[in-house]
């Protein structure tokens, strides 16, 4: 292989790998050239994926968002504004706990571009190709719950430490239907690499699993504390959360861990749930199309991209949800929604597992579709009962339960009404 | 194998620099005024009463309890699934069995109150 096969595939590391021998300094030396890419391209990024929320949402609220610094578009906002961090005075609040306030956005980062190791990027653009990638994956980014705990706490401020038990109670919870809906893609695939899931989606999996993906989808949502999940950090009810008392460029961390670990997210659903860098237009009708490198990371930008899109769609469009709401939704119809799906896939799989894929696909898609509406039907069910409630007593099940079931602990709704001097009901 | 981990060793060991890098930059570029006003708790704008660290919500624990039985669940979860394609009859419906136990837990859970934010 020369030079120029190398430039015009995008093997770069290839090539040195040939060209240098098999010393024992040049895995490390590639690993570290590769780190680094990685790592420029994840901060830099960044500016530019601010700037595009920025005038997303500035367009979709009919607005014209950022029009000023760099041209009629404003694309130089976000470059700007880091200059602007980058010359505050960076201060350590009195009280803070010194170590837990400077550690927690050092960490935050870390684990935001750590998990970017096992990402694939094109066939052979990937960091490394662990075996246990989605594991990997997972673990790492439950570290930001510590993190954001570290920065709650370390603050010294009572706005900080509520967002920081409010980030740990969400990310926490959330964490569970994520793990759970990632074991159904990883049944369809056998395999927990990402290259190997990649390898796997004849047809991407979005089509075969749908609940799995809007699970995934739902779940990452509030894993990287985004609207309607924003509560961690609610502006106008708890200041700002658990970076209140940061500025400067320590604010700046929280801000890019907060927008990697959101690009993430979308490439990991492209690649989990879209085939990721496939084009599978392409190998549908050709079926010797294979992907090279520069088409390879073309299209899982466009995929990312377009999953990166909804997210900030969702931003502009959803009101945030109060805690409790958070909590139950997660609960009492994601977790035990999931646990039905990963087990009907299973047995499912089992059942299908020597047809083609046509059968396979179908089997998948119409039990995902009848799991689907059960699952809506129950909520429908719900929401139909609390209304009642609500007509009955003229107040909200939500508000009265806790009120009932704190009271004494028993579920003495006659008992409790007289002593709480429950309101009468609306109409008399 | 261990070829796999010494690039997340190695890009473990070089990721504090990338947030380092801007913050360096900022105590370098930034004022050093100190004042006692400036580096006071900012909280909500006005004085802080009172001590932070305190006791919490005994709620979130509950949460956190119960989030520690599912995580342990998906531990298990993750091998079955990998090597699904090799598994045995028997093994699928211990598996199914477990993710029902489980089930069961959230259940028990539910049926407790344990899920209720009060």
């Amino acid at each position: 292989m020369d030079l120029n096969t190398a430039l015009r595939e995008l093997r770069l590391l290839d090539y040195l790998r040939l060209l240098w021998g098999d010393a024992p300094w040049v895995e490390p030396v590639l690993d570290l050239i590769s780190i680094i890419t990685v790592s420029t391209f994840c901060l830099l990024i960044v500016i530019f994926l601010i700037w595009l929320e920025r005038k997303v949402i500035a367009r979709m609220q009919d607005r014209i968002g950022p029009n000023r610094v760099g041209g009629k578009f404003g694309l130089l906002q976000t470059v700007a504004d880091v200059l602007k961090l980058l010359t505050k005075e960076a201060i350590t609040p009195v009280g803070a706990d010194w170590v837990a306030y400077n550690l927690a956005p050092f960490l935050i980062v870390m684990t935001a571009l750590l998990m970017w190791a096992v990402m694939p990027f094109a066939p052979t653009w990937i960091g490394v190709d662990l075996n246990i990638a989605v594991f990997y994956v997972l673990s790492i980014s439950s570290v930001s719950v510590v993190c954001l705990l570290l920065a709650g706490w370390g603050s010294n401020n009572k706005y900080a430490l509520l967002g920081a038990f409010r980030a740990v109670a969400q990310l926490v919870s959330y964490e569970v239907p994520m793990v759970l809906s990632l074991i159904v893609p990883i049944i369809l695939a056998r395999s927990m690499s990402l290259i190997g899931i990649s390898e796997a989606q004849v047809l991407p999996f979005a089509l075969l699993v749908p609940v799995s993906a809007v699970i995934f989808y739902i779940s990452a949502l509030a894993e990287t504390g985004r609207t309607p999940f924003d509560l961690l950090e609610a502006e106008s009810e708890i200041v700002a959360g658990f970076h209140v008392e940061y500025g400067g460029m320590k604010f700046g961390m929280f801000f890019l861990a907060e927008f990697i670990s959101t690009l993430f997210m979308s490439s990991l659903f492209a690649t989990i749930y879209l085939g990721g860098y496939r084009f599978v237009l392409g190998e549908l009708f050709n079926p010797n199309y294979t992907t090279g490198n520069l088409a390879g990371i073309l299209i899982f930008f466009i995929k990312t991209f377009l999953v990166y899109f909804v997210f900030i769609w969702i931003r502009a469009t959803f009101p945030r949800i109060r805690i409790d709401q958070m909590l139950n939704f997660n609960w009492k119809f994601l977790v035990p929604w999931t646990l039905v799906l990963v087990l009907v896939v299973a047995l499912l799989d089992r059942l299908v597992a020597d047809s083609g894929w046509t059968v396979r696909t179908l089997a998948h898609l119409s039990s995902n579709i009848v799991i689907a509406l059960i699952a809506l039907g129950f909520a429908r069910r719900r929401a139909a009962r609390e209304k009642l409630f609500e007509e009955e007593f003229g107040v909200a099940e939500e508000i009265a339960r806790p009120m009932i079931l704190g009271s004494d602990g028993h579920d003495d709704h006659e008992h409790d009404h007289e002593t709480h001097g429950q309101p009468a009901p609306a109409h008399d | 194998m261990l070829a796999d981990w010494q690039y997340i060793g190695i890009f473990l060991a070089i990721s504090p620099i990338f947030p380092a890098a801007p913050v360096l930059l900022q105590w370098l570029l930034g004022p050093k005024k100190p004042n006692s006003i400036k580096n006071s708790a900012y909280e909500c704008g006005i004085e802080t009463v009172g001590d932070t660290w305190i006791q919490f919500k005994v709620q979130y624990y509950i949460y956190a309890l119960i989030f520690v039985v599912f995580d342990v669940e998906a531990v298990f979860l993750f091998p079955i699934a990998a090597a699904y394609g090799q598994l045995s009859l028997f093994a699928i419906g211990a598996t199914a069995l477990f993710i029902i136990l489980l089930a069961d837990g959230l259940a028990y859970a539910w049926a407790k109150g344990a899920l209720e934010w009060i």
